[in-house]
């Protein structure tokens, strides 16, 4: 379990001062200027060392990231793009990040953009977080107030920080869609390659990290990287938000190491499972995309990026979404499919078209109103949508319906018996292939 | 060069090929939607994924990754691509299916069917049944103005139509609103599209969601006969196919012609062929009594030969925007056999003088050429309602290279960004002297391109010589020091299909005749007997005295109206007729149907009245008609070739001496829907036409 001593949010739960002074008296903004002397190399090779992954969800290695930028400019300038656009149901931290610890991402700003040679970052905010933005744009204007960024500061490198507010579209969040947000167009994901270090916001090499990722960089820089390589496993490794909601006792976001097994975490952050282990239906780990895994499995599982790969679901984000039995497992996967259904963009294919039907088959399910062949059919379907689609959301659509029949086809089955049982002689039960 | 291996066959492609590209350069196939090799790349269809090694391993869109993006292997082995594997083929099947659950099935009452890229592709790639149970989407349909049908239920959303215009035709009034499932592809206020090109986006719908609205439910494509023709509308010449039906014409489709339209053509020229049904004129008429009333070819051949016999030489010959350099040739030789000279295809008070070499009149750089420009000034045109298809070049040319461009004249919405300089000859003589900052643009510019239109060089309130001055000084910017060797810059922009090929056959002033105004001053005055209208009805009819008009054309308009004898002849689709478009380009249109009723190719009309009145031309055969124009002008025997004119030609105009002081510029073009007879006679045209004038109201 994670000592206090290596927490790196030490202000989440907003008990302190959220402002520059407050930063400052938790050790924020200190020795800033030797880093950035230290050059951009030392920068990257230090995030690297540390081995962050990505905090938004994919895990990509944050420092390797840095990295892709262009060492010589080509006179196009360079771009740091930070995704506060946080909209996958469970997750919840970095709006905890901009609202009591903002200091923490505008230091990490100047380093990151350090370290790729940008003079200008961009952080794009949800459009719902609404008190979240203001508070960050206090915060910016302290740091510009206080020389910490803007023109000719005490750090001596040239930072402007521009906050954007978005306008609410979960597809925003996905890093090309949102730099075409940014750029004042339509919410849709652009194809790859080429890729924004090469070519990003208004076709500059950008970086687009999660709040999180750059949030942790200015600690990690104070602390040294073998320091935060030394919390969890190999590969990862580190602290990390976590967020639990749903049938626990007291659901929370906290700070935690990575590598800690689920029952720990849960039972100490969380005060256990609403009426007892036993009582745990299933788990959706890492915010709405992850599969599902079933509660039995948990019981034995670590919550890192690998943990959650060798339960057949994805770490993703760390916002654990807990089901006990009362839950409706089958409209619960539903109502998440009736989500990606709502926020698919429209733009390419079998996103667009297979979203709408497989949530139409799931609403079927969710009464039993469907044959049983039709779930092998359903399975199909979500296979037919991953891996084609321009961006990640077929695959965040596909994921929890797999999960479901993977681990709960037997409720699935069940569910059609019943209806089909309970069908009356004239004929209640509408038959599909007659249809 | 970049080498890979397409399903195992080794090919060689240039770097910036696409693997759609390098496929195809291997054979193979790749079905695909939303990709038109002449619009920006979307990749929303996913139709075209292929897998590939040295790349992601999932299946990638083949349109929009480069040869360039795949990694060589770990031995340096060319990397691969395949089209044919399970991955490839369970890839394509499934966005089929994903296309084909929300589009309905009414192939039988679609106007695509028969042509429709989805019909074909789900044939060749999709499964045979459906598993899709739920309820199909419904999609309301949208008003795009009378040209396009729209059934949005049967939108793929490909974007085809949204890039195009956009893109090619500059406006954005076509979009894609909403997301996901509720994403509709909408003009957004359910008006009428204003663009000259909006037509396009039928031929680029890939299902039937948008359609001809004129030809709705009229034909299927395989029971129409498809004939490879030139469009006539303008002085482009746009590559068509005329698709007829029996003796109909039931539709005019573009063909690709990259020197001149790529693939696209103008609205009038793919929506005129209702007017070749209606107001035909498809018998002769004879005027007696102040009344034309019908009358036999032998009738009406003795009319007109018994008022030729007593006019001597008096007699005049003006032909119209449509006609061909076949009969104009014939009827110039009809003249010449009368001891007449007076014969004009010019419009009113043009300054090109019959003396200026063939360079003068035509559009030298090439239509294509606008491409290699490095800065553009348009002289008195409106190229966008003049010419679309050369102001979609000019735009192209824009969007890539970002040229400068300057007006002179009309401030048109031109759909690029431009300098508007000022309105007149003055403004012209400032930029000519040196004077303003667009001047040292041209200075400095290597490959300088003037547009000079009919506008600055044709018009009644200019006058002959502000014409020629302004040829004079348009070719003095055109030839500056810094031009490129091999660059001619000098570019006029004619407005009708049969100018150059009559300025080039001669068919102007000569042996002292008088050109067309002139000619109808003399009638007037009465000092002109007999006057030929070869389809001319954009002269003044109501100034042309008491002279004996012969109208000989298709359509009954002005000229019809005015005419004591109307001897009925053939349009563009239903002849054989040479054209020279205004690059000099030499063109021949082809028969797709046959003249209503009595009406007669014109070549033949006017040799037989050569027969009639004793002074046979010396050809019985359209062949024979042919030989001696080719003997006589080798240049019209090259067929869709240019004879270039010479560069130190336009270099000699350009030292003229200057005598105009001021002159307005105006556009010819009024009415871009309504500007020859068949337009006039479409009930398609006068709707868009109404349409135009309403949005034009409404704007002021």
């Amino acid at each position: 379990m994670l000592a206090d001593k290596d927490r790196i949010f030490t202000n989440l739960y907003g008990h302190h001062d959220w402002r520059l002074e407050g930063a400052r008296e938790r050790g924020g903004w200190v020795g800033t200027k030797e880093f950035i002397d230290q050059g951009r190399d030392w920068i990257t090779n230090e995030v690297k060392s540390s081995g962050l992954r990505g905090r938004g969800g994919a895990g990509f290695p944050t420092g390797l990231k840095w990295s892709f930028m262009p060492k010589q400019s080509d006179g196009r300038p360079h771009y740091l793009l930070v995704n506060a656009d946080e909209s996958e149901p469970g997750t919840c931290k970095d709006r905890e990040i901009l609202r009591h610890d903002p200091h923490h991402l505008i230091e990490g700003c100047l380093l990151a953009c350090r370290a790729m040679d940008a003079h200008l970052a961009f952080i794009y905010v949800r459009g719902e977080f609404i008190r979240e933005r203001q508070r960050l744009e206090e915060a910016v204007q302290e740091a510009y107030d206080a020389k910490l960024i803007g023109k000719d500061n005490v750090h001596g490198w040239d930072l402007d920080i521009i906050v954007h507010h978005g306008a609410g579209a979960y597809i925003c969040g996905e890093e090309t869609a949102l730099m075409e947000s940014l750029e004042g167009k339509k919410g849709q994901p652009r194809l790859k390659p080429p890729f924004p270090a090469g070519m990003g916001v208004y076709g500059n090499p950008t970086t687009v990290n999660n709040v999180e990722s750059i949030a942790v960089v200015p600690e990690i820089l104070r602390r040294s990287g073998a320091w935060f390589s030394s919390i969890g496993r190999p590969n990862n490794v580190g602290t990390k938000l976590f967020m639990v909601s749903g049938h626990v006792n007291r659901p929370a976001t906290f700070e935690e190491a990575l590598g800690e097994s689920f029952k720990d975490i849960i039972e100490k952050h969380c005060g256990g499972i609403r009426g007892g282990w036993d009582n745990l239906l299933a788990v959706i780990p890492g915010g709405a995309s992850c599969p599902v895994v079933r509660g039995e499995d948990m019981m034995d599982a670590v919550m890192d990026f690998d943990g959650m790969r060798e339960k057949k679901s994805s770490f993703g984000t760390g916002g654990m979404i807990i089901m006990d039995k009362s839950t409706d497992i089958i409209k619960a996967i539903w109502r998440i499919s009736a989500f990606f259904k709502h926020e698919s963009c429209g733009q390419c294919t079998p996103c667009r078209e297979g979203t709408g039907w497989m949530m139409r088959v799931m609403e079927r399910m969710v009464e039993g109103r469907a044959q049983k062949r039709e779930i092998d059919m359903l399975f199909e379907v979500t296979k037919q949508i991953e891996g084609h689609t321009i961006c990640a959301l077929g695959d965040a659509a596909a994921w929890p319906i797999q999960g479901l029949i993977r681990n709960f086809r037997p409720t699935i089955e069940a569910r059609i018996e019943q209806y089909t049982y309970s069908s009356t002689s004239d004929g209640a039960v509408p038959s599909i292939a007659a249809e | 060069m970049a080498q890979l291996k397409v399903d195992g066959q080794l090919v060689e492609v240039p770097d910036h090929y696409t693997l759609m590209q390098a496929a195809e350069a291997a054979g193979a196939e790749i079905p695909r939607f939303c990709y038109h090799e002449r619009l920006s790349v979307a990749g929303n269809c996913r139709m075209c994924l292929v897998e590939v090694k040295g790349g992601p391993p999932k299946p990638q869109a083949s349109c929009a990754m480069s040869v360039k993006d795949l990694r060589p292997g770990p031995n340096g082995e060319p990397p691969e691509m395949f089209t044919n594997t399970p991955m490839v083929k369970k890839a394509r099947e499934g966005v089929m299916e994903f296309l084909l659950i929300n589009h309905p099935l009414d192939c039988p009452i679609c106007d695509q069917g028969g042509e429709c890229d989805l019909q074909d592709q789900a044939m060749a790639y999709g499964v045979s049944g459906s598993r899709f149970h739920e309820n199909k989407r419904a999609v309301e349909d949208k008003y795009m103005g009378p040209l396009i049908k729209t059934a949005m239920n049967r939108c793929i959303h490909c974007t085809r139509c949204v890039r195009f215009t956009t893109e090619v035709a500059g406006i954005s009034e076509l979009g894609l609103l909403g997301r996901g499932e509720d994403a509709e592809i909408t003009p957004y206020l359910e008006r009428a599209l204003t663009s000259e090109l909006q037509g396009n986006v039928i031929d680029l719908c890939p299902v039937g969601a948008l359609t001809s609205k004129p030809y709705a439910f009229n034909a299927r494509p395989w029971e129409l006969t498809k004939t490879e023709s030139i469009d006539v509308m303008d002085a482009v010449g746009s590559a068509i196919r005329v698709d007829s039906r029996g003796r109909e014409v039931m539709r005019v489709l573009p063909r690709v012609n990259e020197a001149i339209n790529e693939e696209w053509i103008s609205d009038k020229t793919r929506f005129i062929w209702d007017g070749l049904k209606s107001q035909r004129l498809d018998r002769p008429y004879v005027r007696k009594s102040g009344k034309l009333q019908p009358a036999s070819w032998d009738e009406a051949f003795a009319a007109v030969a018994a008022r030729i016999k007593k006019a001597g030489n008096k007699v005049g010959a003006i032909a119209g925007d449509l006609a061909a350099v076949e009969e104009m040739y014939a009827l110039k030789g009809l003249l010449a056999s009368l001891g007449s000279g007076m014969t004009d295809v010019r419009p009113a008070m043009s300054g090109i003088d019959p003396s200026m070499p063939r360079s003068a009149y035509l559009f030298n750089p090439t239509i294509a050429g606008i491409e290699q420009a490095d800065a553009i000034l348009i002289i008195g045109a409106n190229p966008r309602k003049e010419a679309a298809l050369i102001n979609a070049r000019i735009r192209k040319t824009w969007r890539a290279t970002n040229l400068p461009i300057a007006v002179i004249g009309e401030q048109a919405d031109l759909t690029y960004n431009y300098e508007h300089l000022g309105n007149g000859f003055d403004t012209l003589a400032n930029l000519a002297a040196g004077n303003g900052a667009f001047a040292e643009t041209l200075k400095n510019a290597q490959r300088p391109l003037i547009i000079v239109g009919e506008g600055a060089v044709s018009h009644a309130s200019l006058g002959k010589q502000a014409g020629r001055d302004t040829i004079a000084l348009a070719a003095k910017l055109a030839t500056g020091a810094n031009v490129a060797e091999g660059w001619n810059g000098f570019a006029l922009l004619h407005n009708a299909a049969s100018r150059v090929g009559g300025i080039d056959i001669g068919f102007v002033p000569h042996d002292g005749g008088v050109c067309s105004a002139d000619q109808i001053g003399l009638a007037g005055k009465g000092e002109l007997d007999v006057l030929f209208l070869l389809g001319a009805d954009e002269y003044d009819t109501s100034a042309m005295g008491k002279a004996f008009v012969v109208y000989i054309g298709s359509h009954g308009d002005k000229g019809a109206h005015r005419a004591d004898v109307i001897l009925p002849g053939a349009t563009y689709t239903e002849k054989s007729g040479t054209y020279v478009n205004t690059e000099g380009r030499v063109q021949v249109t082809a028969r797709s149907v046959f003249p209503p009723g009595d009406a007669k190719e014109d070549w033949a009309i006017i040799r037989a009245l050569s027969g009639v009145i004793g002074k046979p031309l010396p050809y019985n055969s359209l062949a024979q008609l042919r030989a001696a124009l080719y003997a006589e002008f080798p240049h019209l025997a090259r067929i869709d070739q240019i004879v270039p004119g010479s560069a130190a030609d336009v270099a000699k105009l350009g030292k003229a001496a200057i005598k105009t002081k001021s002159a307005p510029y105006v556009s010819m073009v009024t009415d871009f829907y309504l500007s020859n007879p068949i337009a006039r006679a479409s009930a398609t045209m006068a709707e868009c036409a109404q349409m135009a004038a309403g949005l034009r109201q409404a704007a002021e």
